[in-house]
């Protein structure tokens, strides 16, 4: 059953109304809304079980890595530039339409190259947001 | 300067408009939530286009098209670099950051490393930083102002400050939201009608007559000009030229004919040079002489370096600016924190595309901007030369406007920014202490700013932005991704960032006043001071292990975990809320 395969490495299993700080007007067995599943696995979260911590590990380190996808390449298209320029000047004379080739390369790629980039990582740190909360929802 | 009419009605225009959607906006303002972050309530488009108005400073109004007109190619990597710094946030720091429910950068601190020694710290670091940008943008108003209007140079300064106040005061960052997205979209069409207009009737009349930019010369004058020498220049003389002065060349008295031959030469204050049509234009010592090089982004192995410094600074000093990170507290979650972010991309991106075309425009047409040096006033003048009459005028009066409102929006930010966190450190926090704050915070910036001398405040944009990247840069960004992070380390490593980038500031004005030409990474530090401000920082935190603070998981889980998740705790509700308020915030924002 699935919510006790999201209670899996927990020492015990404990009812969610016994929190550390109860409140009296919380009454969580009484609400309907609430799955229990949902809440098992939030109070793990936020109880910092080895479990939860483990699960919130795996989400930075995922968030993390796609943001250095996205920053590597970026810079190292920008770091590539004055170096490129600098040793093969013969690129500073190609023209197109009229437009020196620098000015095209600074003045117009790094923009919608940016925003693609920054459009991929948005979807891609949200895509993963929804498989965590689907995760502990499930 | 003569009166021009029409400037001056485009300026009160603005004037009024700004007082009015501020007025209105304020009185939705009551509580310290709306002061400090307008409720957490502000949707990502507003909200972008607000950063975005923020964001776009005198420096990208009217510094873009001044620095591609001296510096040519060199200085397209400004708009890069302000553009990419918000791929920076986005990637690292948006979302984490609006989780972390922090309302200034040093209760964000205080929350992540939990002492109440670095948050102090970090607020005197906010407001020293927000004063030093403050001056000089109402100094810079003050010096627009007099140049369209017959006004003393404080005018200028007292408008902007006073006009700010008002807003801030009445209603904090619920007023100053509205205002500022109403003032991206004035500058965006400020800029671009009069670039369309310019456009049309410099291909309309069939292009430029005479020498181009691709003409590997020096720009030639485009009629018989007269300049007049303000603050002592050195000039670099490429092509030999003749003109006749009245003042003081290379220590001399001159009066009448003078012929210059290649090399540089020095002009003292209060000397009036005049140039014949077609002559070589002489530039300021430092910029590149002739259209050849001004195409060329790199020529000497100096320059990569320079390059790669100021790429450093820019890409990473955005997040770093505690005015501009105050924006990201008001929206509503994370994700919207990202997709604003995405947004002001967008819109900055199209901002930039005007700027740059300008700069290249005023090479052809304002070329004795290069003689001061003084080339911030190319969008200013650039209508004038190019379309005649009244159209030339009206168009004047357009920029002239769009440059006000740009003093406007980034002072108010500055002034938000730096009243939020005075009045919650150094005061109790209400609304009322936010009020005093906010007259605390114009009235002396304000007095600094007549009371100074500009030139001995200004500092580069470039420099600006790594004083930021040396700072909250290594801070915000170890603080949200690594876990051994602590306080310790972080002081170490803002203070050891901070102290190289100001003194590079005060070896730059010494080396002004010696005349010698100071290495690139003086000019430029960031690609030596950022690396070592994060080496401090991880080497200072690794070095006090036992000062990790206890709930730092719970934290890390607050910054990531996402926003359906309901652990965001909004610290400012939980300090300054009702007794509702915060029970609500005590059951989380579980949304199934």
């Amino acid at each position: 059953m699935s919510k006790h395969a999201a209670g899996n490495g927990t020492p015990s299993f404990e009812p969610p109304v016994e929190q550390p700080k109860p409140r009296r007007k919380r009454v969580v067995l009484a609400d309907a809304r609430a799955p229990v599943t949902v809440l098992r696995t939030v109070v793990e979260l936020e109880e910092q079980t080895s479990y939860g911590e483990q699960l919130v590990r795996g989400l930075i380190r995922e968030q993390l890595q796609t943001a250095l996808r996205v920053a590597i390449p970026i810079s190292v298209i920008f770091l590539a530039i004055p170096a490129l320029l600098y040793f093969l000047p013969r690129l500073n004379d190609v023209t197109f339409a009229g437009v020196h080739l620098p000015w095209l390369l600074l003045g117009v790629m790094p923009f919608p190259l940016m925003f693609g980039a920054a459009y991929w990582f948005n979807h891609k740190a949200e895509s993963h947001e929804r498989a965590f909360v689907d995760m502990v929802e499930h | 300067m003569e009166l021009n009419l029409f400037a001056a009605a485009a300026v009160l225009l603005v004037a009024v408009a700004t007082f009015s959607i501020g007025f209105r906006a304020s009185r939705l303002a009551s509580t310290t939530q709306d002061f400090l972050v307008a409720r957490r309530r502000v949707r990502s488009r507003r909200n972008a286009a607000a950063v975005s108005g923020e964001y776009l400073s005198a420096a990208s109004f009217l510094g873009v098209a001044g620095l591609v007109l001296k510096d040519g190619a060199n200085a397209l990597w400004y708009p890069i670099g302000f553009t990419a710094g918000y791929l920076a946030l986005l990637l690292f720091v948006a979302a984490p950051l609006r989780r972390s429910g922090a309302y200034t950068l040093p209760d964000f601190v205080e929350a992540r490393l939990s002492s109440r020694v670095l948050r102090w710290f970090a607020t005197v670091f906010v407001v020293f930083i927000g004063i030093l940008y403050l001056v000089p943008q109402l100094q810079s108003a003050g010096l627009t102002i007099s140049s369209i209007l017959p006004m003393p140079s404080w005018f200028g300064a007292v408008l902007v400050a006073v006009l700010v106040m008002i807003n801030v005061f009445g209603g904090g960052m619920r007023a100053i939201t509205l205002v500022q997205a109403f003032q991206y979209w004035l500058k965006l069409c400020a800029i671009a009608v009069p670039t369309f207009v310019m456009c049309a009737l410099f291909f309309g009349g069939g292009g430029f007559h005479g020498p181009g930019l691709a003409q590997p010369q020096s720009p030639r004058f485009t009629a018989d000009t007269t300049v007049t020498v303000r603050t002592p220049v050195l000039l670099t003389v490429q092509e030999p030229v003749h003109l006749s002065a009245d003042g003081t060349l290379d220590g001399a008295a001159a009066e009448g004919p003078v012929f210059w031959g290649g090399g540089t030469h020095k002009v003292d204050a209060g000397t009036t040079l005049r140039f014949t049509k077609d002559s070589p234009v002489p530039v300021v010592a430092g910029a590149p002489a002739d259209n050849a090089t001004w195409l060329k982004p790199v020529t000497g192995s100096q320059d990569v370096w320079a390059t790669y410094s100021l790429m450093f600074a820019l890409f990473l000093g955005t997040m770093g600016l505690p005015h501009v990170l105050v924006r990201f507290y008001t929206n509503p979650d994370g994700g919207a924190a990202r997709r604003t972010t995405l947004h002001v991309m967008l819109l900055l991106s199209l901002f930039y595309l005007f700027p740059m075309l300008l700069g290249a425009l005023s090479r052809l047409y304002v070329p004795e901007l290069l003689v001061t040096g003084q080339t911030d006033a190319a969008v200013l003048l650039l209508p004038g030369k190019i379309a005649s009459g009244t159209l030339g005028q009206v168009l004047g009066a357009v920029t002239a406007a769009g440059a006000f409102a740009a003093f406007l929006s980034t002072s108010s930010g500055l002034l938000v920014s730096v009243s939020g966190v005075l009045s919650t450190d150094l005061l109790p926090g209400r609304v009322r202490d936010f009020r005093v704050a906010t007259t605390i915070a114009s009235a002396v910036p304000l007095a600094l700013a007549i009371v100074l001398h500009p030139s001995d405040v200004s500092m580069s944009v470039g420099l600006s932005f790594a004083l930021a990247a040396s700072t909250f840069c290594p801070v915000l960004v170890l603080g949200i991704w690594w876990r051994r992070l602590t306080w310790v380390g972080a002081l170490l490593g803002m203070l050891t960032g901070g102290g190289l980038v100001l003194t590079a500031l005060v070896l730059n004005v010494v080396s002004r006043y010696t005349g010698s030409q100071p290495p690139w990474f003086v000019v430029q530090p960031a690609l030596v001071t950022v690396p070592i401000a994060f080496a401090v920082v991880v080497l200072g935190s690794k070095a006090t292990k036992a000062k990790v603070p206890p709930d730092v998981n719970r934290i890390r889980l607050r910054m990531h975990a996402p926003d359906k998740l309901g652990f965001i705790r909004d610290r400012d509700v939980a300090r300054f809320g009702t007794a509702e308020e915060r029970a609500r915030l005590a059951d989380g924002r579980h949304r199934k």
